[in-house]
């Protein structure tokens, strides 16, 4: 017989959010129940709650405390935790491509030098990695995938960058994840995608879901500079494959 | 068709509505305006829905031009000297520019930001089902960027209505009140006490994203990191240095570093009026009372009809003009030179 599911905490975020928090660490068990959890609220409204917005480890639930007490929300959250079973949605793959190294990846040499190892190395064994989107947050279509090589795991730069270009792939701590704006980061640049995973007036607007299931693709620079022009216009989105 | 062209303005001007929800699990911050009640107030003033998009100035002074016929305008928030024509006009209250006058508003005074509304609203393209500017994703309109002079706010022409002037609860200095939490087990108790002992000021590099909090340090009890979760308006994050920033409408939609406690929402947007450098405590309630002031606080923003008057009808208004034009030229204390916009 299947253990017993563990109870999140509720942890107030204001009087008008509840956090349901699954677990303090990264791990993958947590990030799905936190995804199903999710599912089952969608499947199952409660009323009062306005938006969802899942993370790696906790699902931060906004409500309108005209509608529904802080308690009354948390009993039945904590009801829907109890029989959301943990298990994936339809999942979808997509095939991202990425020019590691020279200016789009100016972090490679210094991170195959601080991991002792070579360029090719580093390009080898993140291209290799089979990945999942644990979360979608800080800026529009920023996604930060789970699964990274533990060869790769590295702590973030001392100083982050205040500017970082749009599309930059970028590996911290035990994560890597997919920038869409330039903005500010304190991760390892290895490279640059020319998939933009939100762009306005483009059907659809956000390109990844959390629970997507994500592989890379080395492409030269010359490949991603015509791919990057054609996505500009909106003729080059990414490739959806088969699970 | 009317239209207010801006004819100057500072930086941390832009159009903002009752924001964008819906979008945080894509990343995509809600934006809108940093004082909900305000915004309301201007809009009421010209018979607009609440949350209608409107003009949210920031500190410095702003001119507005009308062009192809009169244009009517509702003033709420931080309020500023402000004339048409030489003509006095009091904050709280409606006005009517003619074809070719031009409003003028000084700096802000008593609070940061100012809200001005035009009847009939401001035309644009909703994104996302709103006009708000939130530069950084590249979304708003008219424009996706804080306004500049030569800037066209286009609307339709004024209706001629009476002018009226709206009754609003008293301003107060009292602490703003928070509710500890979502990670408050990292500090000790001894640190959220020094939280609530302290006297804080708002650093002068606040802006729309974050107010960065001048005061005590504040410690963590195992280290500033966490796991990145969701975030909220009025979350209080607590960086590696100590010093907490409070995230405001175009915050991250998710953040690395220990929430301490968030601002009520009754109170966000008197907190968001706080001038830099204008000591102020915060205030630890229970949840029970936060959400009896939210539910208050929703009724206030419902009851804004009642609270209009004839703009005639004198009463206080004596005063709040005598206080918006004859007191003189006292702006806060701050010097406004040093008031940084982060721009992305």
């Amino acid at each position: 017989m299947a253990e017993p599911l563990s109870l999140p905490r509720l942890l107030p975020s204001g009087d008008s959010a509840i956090t349901v928090e699954f677990s303090r660490t990264i791990d993958d068990t947590a990030n799905r129940r936190v995804l199903a959890l999710d599912r089952v609220i969608a499947a199952e409204p409660i009323a009062g709650i306005t938006e969802t917005v899942p993370t790696y480890r906790s699902l931060l639930v906004h409500y309108d405390p005209v509608q529904i007490t802080f308690d009354a929300l948390g009993e039945q959250l904590l009801a829907r935790a109890a029989k959301a079973p943990p298990t994936e949605g339809g999942t979808r793959r997509w095939r991202i491509p990425i020019t590691y190294g020279g200016e789009h990846g100016i972090d490679l040499e210094d991170v195959a030098k601080a991991l002792q190892t070579t360029p090719d190395e580093i390009v080898a064994r993140h291209a290799a990695g089979d990945y999942r989107v644990a979360m979608i947050g800080f800026t529009p279509g920023w996604s930060y995938l789970s699964g990274l090589d533990k060869f790769l795991h590295i702590p973030r730069r001392k100083e982050p960058r205040l500017v970082t270009p749009a599309g930059t792939i970028s590996i911290g701590g035990i994560q890597t994840g997919v920038q869409c704006l330039a903005g500010p980061s304190g991760w390892h640049l290895l490279g640059r995608t020319p998939v933009r995973t939100y762009q306005l007036h483009r059907d659809p607007t956000f390109l990844l879901e959390p629970g997507d299931a994500v592989s890379f693709t080395a492409v030269d620079a010359k490949t991603f500079a015509e791919q990057d022009r054609a996505a500009e216009a909106g003729e080059f989105i990414a490739e959806l494959v088969a699970p | 068709m009317s239209k207010l062209v801006v004819t100057s303005i500072g930086p941390a001007s832009s159009v903002q509505d009752g924001g964008r929800p819906g979008s945080q699990r894509y990343g995509l911050t809600p934006s809108g305006a940093m004082d909900r009640l305000s915004l309301a107030a201007a809009n009421t003033l010209v018979g607009n829905e609440p949350f209608a998009a409107a003009v949210e100035i920031g500190p410095f002074g702003a001119t507005f031009t009308a062009r192809g016929g009169a244009v009517r305008v509702g003033l709420a928030g931080a309020s500023r000297n402000a004339e048409i024509g030489g003509r006095p006009i009091a904050f709280d209250s409606s006005a009517t520019l003619a074809d070719g006058e031009t409003l003028n508003l000084g700096f802000a005074r008593g609070g940061s930001f100012s809200y001005l509304a035009i009847e009939h609203g401001i035309e644009g393209e909703p994104m996302f089902g709103s006009l708000a500017v939130n530069a950084r994703a590249g979304l708003g309109s008219p424009y996706p960027r804080p306004l500049q002079s030569g800037d066209e706010l286009k609307t339709k022409a004024a209706s001629g209505a009476a002018e009226r002037r709206i009754e609003l609860p008293a301003a107060t200095d009292a602490p703003i009140r928070i509710v500890f939490g979502p990670q408050g087990d990292e500090f000790t108790v001894e640190n959220k006490q020094l939280f609530l002992d302290s006297e804080w000021k708002i650093s002068a590099t606040s802006d729309r994203m974050g107010y960065r909090l001048e005061g005590a340090v504040i410690k963590h009890r195992d280290g500033h990191n966490i796991v990145s979760d969701g975030t909220v308006n009025g979350s209080i994050q607590v960086p590696g240095n100590g010093q907490p920033i409070v995230l405001m409408p175009d915050r991250g939609t998710s953040g690395g570093y220990p929430k301490i406690a968030t601002v009520i929402t009754a109170d966000l947007g008197r907190f968001a009026q706080t001038s830099a450098g204008r000591p102020f405590r915060f205030k630890a309630v229970t949840m029970a009372e936060a959400q009896a002031e939210a539910i208050k606080f929703h009724a206030l923003l419902h009851s804004l009809p009642d609270r209009l008057r004839g703009i005639d009808d004198f009463g206080l208004n004596i005063e709040a003009l005598r206080d918006a034009n004859v007191a003189g030229q006292a702006v806060s204390a701050v010097d406004v030179s040093t008031w940084q916009v982060a721009l992305p």
